[in-house]
């Protein structure tokens, strides 16, 4: 173990090799979104992933933001157990409807503060799954979505351009506003 | 005991279904099938039911055979195989839910797939909007002293699918594990009633995204078993180059997360870099990360060009090399391998009882690998082993998915290196009968079964997808048994089972 660890120490790491994935560089993103980040919240940000039903294709690529290429942690971005310790859900699939109350009530578990955003296509509108007497078709059906980011799955990079998204345009007074009308009906 | 070709010759044979004999037998020939299974003679591959009929595929190990047999003009209910042999247990549950046929004397009642939520009953047979009773599932009574109950899921503290287990602990200990899933059940085969090829085959590569490029691959191929239709070889060779990549980079993962299950972060740090440079090959060579709605009837939508064939060599030469040390870094991990060893043993009986397929199946001395049983092309022109052992633990699911990135990285050398030229696409022909087709694929995970029937018009009449999960998920009950609390998520991440791919 020791030769393998004294090797990825002489290393370069991974991250700074990247190919320029799309008109942003994958640096200039993180630079981006930490700052994004820490302006709003004054500190990282906790996300709950719910998989409501999806293929699994789109959490398999969630799984790779923290890869070594990604590493989403270095930006103050944080998969979190709990709901109840979350800023942000990312939520999978068409919400089956074997899987609405559970989202549901994993929205209601999350402190407000609170953002949404759905993952993949089938989280739009239920993408093939559409028109299923089992699913619901689309998060939004089920709870407020502030941010969509499209792909089947998205890949790692459209993902951290989506965050980044969401870190530069939502408006948090707006949303708590929303929140707390919808707490009033 | 008759072979499985005297079952079938017993039975009227049903005309173009292909490539495996099928015929329709009685309810004798049913329950003595039932008997058979039960007494070990042969593995049940699939079950699964249409509104008044019943299906059965059956491998018989001995002669590599498959067969299917069925019972038809059913009304209401048929007599149950999990009666005689457990295996088939889910999977009646599963077929009441989907179409109604109730199995009689099925020693548990309780649905499987239906959590009383989709506002409507039996969507594959004669549909009602009859609602459930309750929907409240009973969850198996435990007694006895000192025992607490844990429930879990479905939403669950890591990125992974939903569904609900409920321990019964000892303190630390397990007594028992009941899985309830269905979470994910999106209604995939109802969508596939009268859908078109282009839509069905999109569909059908959504059902486990892990296994997507399997899911098409099974799919085209019984869709072209049905129609005679021959694809072009350098599509075949294609196919099995997206298979073996898709192997590559699921083992790679799963080998990683295993190991950060057990709290050892560096290998799945590592596992995780080589998965990635998979993932981003496979992109530049076919144009998309899991190789998505690549295969499809009659051949494949993206050919591979010379520059990609070198990126994908370059891929094999680092992955090589840099797999080593991790091996061996494994190996000589003690702390880890404490963790891992004599964990969540899978007995070869169980596994052969059940059918188990994949790793779970390998890693307890079930040698079953469709690639090789079946000789599927390209493979029977290809060099591999089949990697076996037989201590069924958690360490054993683990050195069987190391030995297969091994034989996998191997073929797709090979194929680079045989890859013929040409087309690697042919038109489907218009048909104007209902065919049935089926194919058994190898994914990462295990074998894929599907079954389908196009109708005159050559769209989808009805087509069943079985995952290996199937035949997983339940063992994952027994392994878990007398093992402690906190060796759970080790022992679910040396299985990974789909959650999708079993919901549907
Ligand atoms: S968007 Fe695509 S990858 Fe994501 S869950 Fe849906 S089908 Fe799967």
């Amino acid at each position: 173990m020791r030769k393998l660890f004294f090797e990825t120490l002489l290393q370069p790491p991974l991250t700074e090799q990247l190919p320029q994935p799309d008109e942003t560089s994958l640096i200039s993103l993180a630079i981006a979104i930490d700052s994004a980040a820490r302006r709003r919240l004054g500190r990282s940000l906790s996300v709950r992933a719910v998989d409501a039903g999806s293929c699994n294709g789109c959490e398999l690529e969630l799984h790779a933001l923290s890869n070594a290429f990604y590493d989403i942690e270095r930006l103050g971005i944080r998969f979190v157990a709990s709901p109840r310790h979350a800023d942000v859900l990312f939520v999978t699939g068409p919400v089956t409807k074997n899987m609405r109350e559970a989202l549901e009530r994993t929205y209601n578990a999350t402190p407000n503060p609170k953002w949404v955003v759905s993952i993949g296509r089938c989280a739009l509108d239920g993408g093939c799954f559409a028109g299923s007497y089992a699913v619901v078709g689309g998060v939004s059906e089920v709870v407020p979505v502030d941010l969509h980011i499209p792909g089947c799955p998205p890949a790692p990079i459209e993902i951290l351009k989506g965050l980044l998204a969401l870190l530069a345009h939502t408006n948090m007074e707006i949303r708590v506003t929303r929140t707390w009308l919808a707490d009033e009906d | 005991m008759p072979s499985l070709t005297d079952l079938i010759l017993q039975g009227s044979p049903v005309e173009r279904h292909r490539p495996w004999p099928c015929a329709v037998i009685d309810q004798a020939g049913w329950i003595s099938t039932a008997t058979a299974l039960a007494d070990g003679h042969w593995i049940l591959l699939g079950l699964w039911g249409e509104a008044n009929a019943v299906h059965m595929a059956l491998l018989e190990e001995s002669s590599s055979n498959i067969g299917i047999v069925r019972l038809e003009h059913i009304e209401g209910s048929y007599p149950s195989i999990a009666h005689y042999h457990p295996p088939a247990l889910r999977l009646e549950r599963a077929i009441r839910d989907l179409v109604g046929l109730e199995a009689l004397g099925i020693p548990d009642q309780r649905p499987w797939l239906d959590h009383g939520r989709w506002g409507l009953r039996s969507p594959l047979g004669h549909r009602s909007d009859a609602q459930p009773e309750s929907t409240v599932y009973e969850f198996l009574p435990t007694e006895g002293q000192g025992l607490h109950q844990i429930p879990v899921g479905p939403v669950h503290a890591g990125i992974i699918e939903p569904g609900h287990f409920r321990f019964t602990a000892s303190g630390e200990t397990v007594v028992r594990l009941e899985e309830r899933l269905g979470y994910a059940h999106k209604g995939i085969e109802a969508l596939l009633v009268g859908a078109d090829l282009d839509r069905a085959v999109c569909i059908v590569g959504r059902t486990s995204g892990d296994s997507t490029v399997a899911y098409a691959f099974a799919f085209s191929r019984a869709v072209e078993s049905a129609l005679e239709l021959e694809v072009p070889p350098r599509a075949i060779w294609l196919r099995a180059l997206m298979a073996e990549l898709e192997r590559l980079a699921n083992h790679l993962g799963d080998i990683g997360a295993i190991c950060n299950d057990a709290a050892f972060a560096l290998m799945h740090a590592h596992c995780g870099v080589l998965r990635e440079r998979v993932l981003r090959a496979a992109d530049t060579a076919f144009g998309h990360r899991m190789m998505r709605d690549k295969i499809i009837p009659g051949g494949v939508t993206t050919d591979l060009s010379d520059a990609a064939a070198l990126i994908l060599r370059a891929l094999i030469t680092e992955i090589r090399q840099r797999f080593m040390p991790l091996v061996e870094l494994y190996d000589n991990t003690a702390s880890l391998q404490d963790r891992t060893v004599a964990t969540g043993v899978l007995k070869p009986a169980l596994a052969r009882q059940y059918g188990a397929g994949g790793y779970v199946g390998r890693a307890s001395g079930r040698s079953f690998d469709a690639r090789r049983i079946l000789s599927y092309p390209p493979y029977d022109r290809l060099r591999f082993e089949v990697p076996v052992l037989s201590e069924g633990d958690v360490n054993a699911r683990i050195w069987i998915r190391i030995r297969e990135v091994e034989q996998s990285l191997s073929l797709v050398e090979q194929i680079l290196e045989q890859l013929p030229n040409g087309p690697v696409r042919t038109a489907i022909p218009e048909n104007h009968e209902p065919r049935e087709g089926s194919a058994l694929v190898e994914g990462f995970r295990g074998d894929i079964l599907i079954w389908l029937r196009l109708t005159c018009d050559g769209s989808i009449d009805r087509c069943h997808l079985r995952d290996p999960s199937w035949f997983q998920w339940p063992l994952l009950e027994a392994v878990i048994e007398g093992n402690i609390v906190a060796d759970f998520p080790l022992c679910n991440k040396s299985f990974n089972c789909s959650y999708s791919g079993h919901d549907l």
